[in-house]
């Protein structure tokens, strides 16, 4: 099923912490969400100045019930946009295009996964955390965030999880420390097979290289939810471009919208996020211009 | 051209019955809207959201010869009513072009307007000839690159590397298909540009490209896009797009015109249609609002409705006519005209409203 558009209405938004969370109704979407997709909400309506899309991973989903399909995305307030969707009041409209973007990929035997979420990038972690144990997976947590207030789904981990971890940068809530801190010990610890994550760049990039070190270097995959800024979310605008390595081995400058947001993280240019390397496809044109 | 009526919105018919159809210098389009190169990639992203086959067609993102990793991030800042833009033209070649995406758009019943871009007047003539024999309604020239051949000067503000440019495309193009250069607005007198690429065998002429900006992030004081400068788009140069329409229209009425600029909405189409464009193009608003192509097609045609106007054709350069006053479809309706005024007031005698 494609994606669609719906003219939704605000059903609920909550604070939660620092942050807030949105249920929109948008029949179409909840019904058809993997764990890992996004949606691309509109703001400042239908003719206002800010015409770019905001992504949100998906929290939660109802796909029935007496409103039909529920939709819930976190966010923070970070500028005039998020603030517009925190000033969102019950039946409010609210234009909503999802679900977007390659979903995690599930591991096709039991497995034993560890989910690392830092600050609200833990959001799209819960409904993985579903469908994992439904398949007979373990799953442990790991959740980080600056301080206590920036923690999210704290309750929500500890109750479908085996074990949780938590760090903040300030010591308010479980270890002082920083996610890719404690995660050496949760490999271990609970013999992982796989590490999934969700969050800013820089901790994925810790994460993947603490996975890639387990196990005395043999290493274990990382699946990864990037956040790289996007302006429509469906794969026209090419703005949200990362270096990815594709399966023929060739790094490309990927849209994270399209091929993503969920990359394996031994496919992603570590070594070159936020430029275009030049061994790059199509990186030896760009010396003309 | 026919005369029209203009009516008012009173008035208003329903739409079934308008002729969209428009012809851009033989290109029969079934309707005058498309979207605009570089908002659309190659089309197939946006079929989920859009017939396709229903507008006009799709303008391709600019292709070139070889593939393009495009700029890095950030590539993108949103702006006032508007976005700006830096992506380098990132995109798969004209090989990956011709094997992937112009079949996907033929299989699919799409009308191509294949947008193409190069470094040397060479890298046109050479895009040009790669589509001969291909599935392709017209050609649109993007001349708002550098070149390298004058020290990175962008062709598309210069009248004589412009018209090279055109004239080079013209001499390998394939028999039948219309060449449409876009412009650059960041020019002194687009109408002298328009002129030049006319002269130089360009059928019609796509209004505007973006126009150059900056950006800057009042946290870090650095330009918020990697690039630097960027192009901006969207509503906030829709005043911009049309005044060009209007010069290049007034200056070369015959010419078919595509309108672009910050067009959001079906009565913003009709606001070029009306200073002289044959068709539109629509961009930025698709990341907005990814249904636009067909939304602004829907309501461009309820907008010629209520106004009585049935056939698209009939309304382009509209507003460069006379004004035309508003007359009721059924002018004389009974009471309104005196046959014999009389030559004094009647007397008229008064009395006490009762209750």
């Amino acid at each position: 099923m494609p994606p669609v558009q719906v003219k939704g209405e605000v059903l609920s938004l909550k604070p939660v912490g620092d942050y807030y969370a949105m249920t929109v109704v948008a029949s179409g979407i909840a019904e058809q969400t993997r764990p890992g997709q996004f949606v691309a909400v509109a703001v400042s309506g239908d003719n206002g100045a800010m015409l770019l899309r905001r992504a949100f991973s998906i929290h939660q989903v109802a796909d029935r019930g007496v409103y039909g399909g529920t939709v819930e995305f976190v966010f923070a307030v970070h500028g005039k946009g998020t603030a517009w969707l925190a000033s969102r009041r019950p039946h409010d409209p609210i234009d909503v295009v999802g679900p977007l973007g390659k979903p995690f990929k599930l591991p096709a035997q039991p497995a034993n996964c560890v989910l690392v979420g830092g600050g609200y990038g833990a959001a799209p972690l819960f409904m993985l955390s579903e469908a994992l144990r439904r398949r007979g997976c373990r799953v442990d947590f790991v959740l980080g965030a600056a301080n206590a207030d920036r923690l999210f789904g704290a309750l929500d981990a500890k109750r479908m999880a085996a074990s949780v971890a938590f760090t903040t940068d300030d010591g308010s809530y479980g270890e002082q420390g920083v996610v890719s801190d404690v995660l050496p010990e949760v490999i271990e610890r609970t013999r992982a097979d796989v590490v999934y994550a969700c969050g800013p760049m820089a901790m994925l990039a810790a994460v993947h290289q603490v996975a890639a070190d387990s196990y005395n270097g043999q290493g274990i995959p990382t699946q990864l939810a990037v956040e790289e800024s996007m302006a429509c979310g469906v794969g026209v605008c090419m703005t949200c471009v990362l270096p990815v390595i594709g399966d023929d081995g060739e790094t490309r400058m990927s849209r994270s919208c399209i091929d993503g947001p969920v990359f394996a993280g031994d496919r992603i240019r570590w070594d070159a996020l936020g430029t275009v390397p030049s061994d790059a496809l199509g990186a030896a044109a760009m010396v003309a211009h | 051209m026919a005369d029209v009526t203009i009516r008012t919105s009173a008035d208003a018919t329903p739409p079934a019955d308008v002729d969209m159809t428009v012809d851009l210098a033989g290109f029969e389009a079934i309707d005058p809207v498309f979207t605009a190169s570089g908002c659309a990639a190659a089309g197939r992203e946006l079929a989920a959201f859009n017939d396709l086959r229903a507008i006009g067609g799709v303008v391709t993102k600019s292709i070139q010869l070889a593939p393009r990793s495009g700029r890095p991030t950030p590539r993108m800042a949103e702006t006032p009513s508007g976005m700006l833009n830096s992506i380098g033209l990132q995109g798969p070649g004209i090989d990956s072009f011709l094997d992937n995406d112009l079949p996907w758009l033929a299989d699919n019943g799409v009308c191509a307007v294949v947008s193409i871009a190069g470094s040397s007047v060479d890298d046109y003539a050479k895009l040009t000839t790669r589509l001969r024999g291909q599935p392709v309604s017209a050609i649109e020239v993007n001349i708002s690159c550098p070149n390298v051949e004058d020290r990175g000067q962008v062709f598309a503000c210069d009248a004589n590397a412009s018209a090279a440019v055109i004239s080079a495309v013209r001499r390998n193009t394939p028999t039948g298909v219309p060449v449409f250069a876009k412009l650059s607005p960041d020019v002194t007198d687009i109408v002298e540009i328009a002129r030049s690429c006319v002269d130089a065998g360009a059928h019609g002429l796509s209004l505007i490209n973006t126009t150059l900006g900056i950006s800057i992030d009042t946290t870090t004081l650095r330009p918020i896009l990697a690039g630097v400068t960027g192009g901006l788009s969207g509503p906030a140069i829709r005043p911009m797009a049309l005044r060009c329409v209007w010069q290049v229209h007034a200056a070369l009425p015959d010419v078919p015109l595509m309108g672009i600029g910050g067009i959001r909405t079906g009565a913003d189409a009709l606001e070029f249609i009306a200073a002289g464009a044959s068709g539109v193009q629509v961009g930025t608003v698709i990341f907005n609002d990814p249904t636009a192509p067909q939304r602004i097609s829907r309501e461009l045609r309820v907008a010629l409705a209520e106004r009585g106007i049935d056939r698209l054709r009939d309304a382009i350069g509209i507003a460069h006519r006379p004004p035309q006053i508003a007359v009721p479809e059924d002018a004389d309706p009974p009471g309104d005209e005196l046959a014999d005024p009389p030559p004094l007031p009647r007397t008229v005698h008064f009395e006490e409203a009762s209750s």
